[in-house]
């Protein structure tokens, strides 16, 4: 599923116009984006939780050549799969 | 202070002009869609945010950490994320 069926569905459940539907979807992951970017944990129950690891540099090798590169030291949203999801996505 | 559903429903409510129960119920059916999907086995896929992958995992031996007593781990469905590149560039300030 994207974003464009997601909005789609969204509209015919919650009985939204197709407008209001996209809105909904964009605010909800401009939100998610500007907190992270900010640093800041996302907890939403149920689905999951974010928040920012940093990662420090470190020499890597390119597995094709073999050759040293140094990977420079980088932040990544850590995905953390909330409870109901979780047990609802397992067999 | 960590953002919560709370905090985006009151935008929602604010961008759309409806009422606080209205955003909330806007709010769950969202998420439930992303979480039926999921559950279905489906990805979900957001551009410029990222991917909602469901994995399936192998059954595999184990131990239990606190008795090391060595136990099989039943095969298990997972799901885990894909950071989009945009949303990469955005949290590093590139």
């Amino acid at each position: 599923m994207n974003k464009l069926e997601l909005i789609s569905v969204l509209k015919q459940r919650s009985d939204l116009t197709k407008t209001e539907a996209a809105e909904v979807v964009q605010i909800f992951f401009d939100s998610l984006t500007d907190a992270l970017s900010k640093d800041e944990r996302v907890e939403i129950r149920g689905l999951c939780s974010f928040f920012i690891k940093e990662y420090k540099s470190y020499t890597g090798r390119n597995p094709k050549t073999g050759a040293k590169v140094t990977i420079p030291a980088k932040k990544l949203p850590f995905f953390k799969c909330g409870k109901e999801l979780k047990e609802r996505v397992d067999y | 202070m960590a953002l919560t559903k709370t905090e985006i429903t009151e935008r929602v409510q604010k961008v759309l002009d409806i009422s606080r129960t209205t955003s909330y119920d806007i709010m769950e059916d969202f998420l439930e869609i992303i979480k039926e999907t999921l559950e279905q086995g489906e990805d979900v896929m957001i551009s410029g945010f990222g991917k909602f992958c469901v994995n399936e995992k192998k059954a595999r031996k184990g131990r239990n950490p606190a008795t090391s007593k060595e136990m099989t781990l039943p095969a298990r469905r997972v799901v885990t994320f894909k950071c989009s590149g945009k949303l990469r560039n955005m949290i590093n300030n590139d």
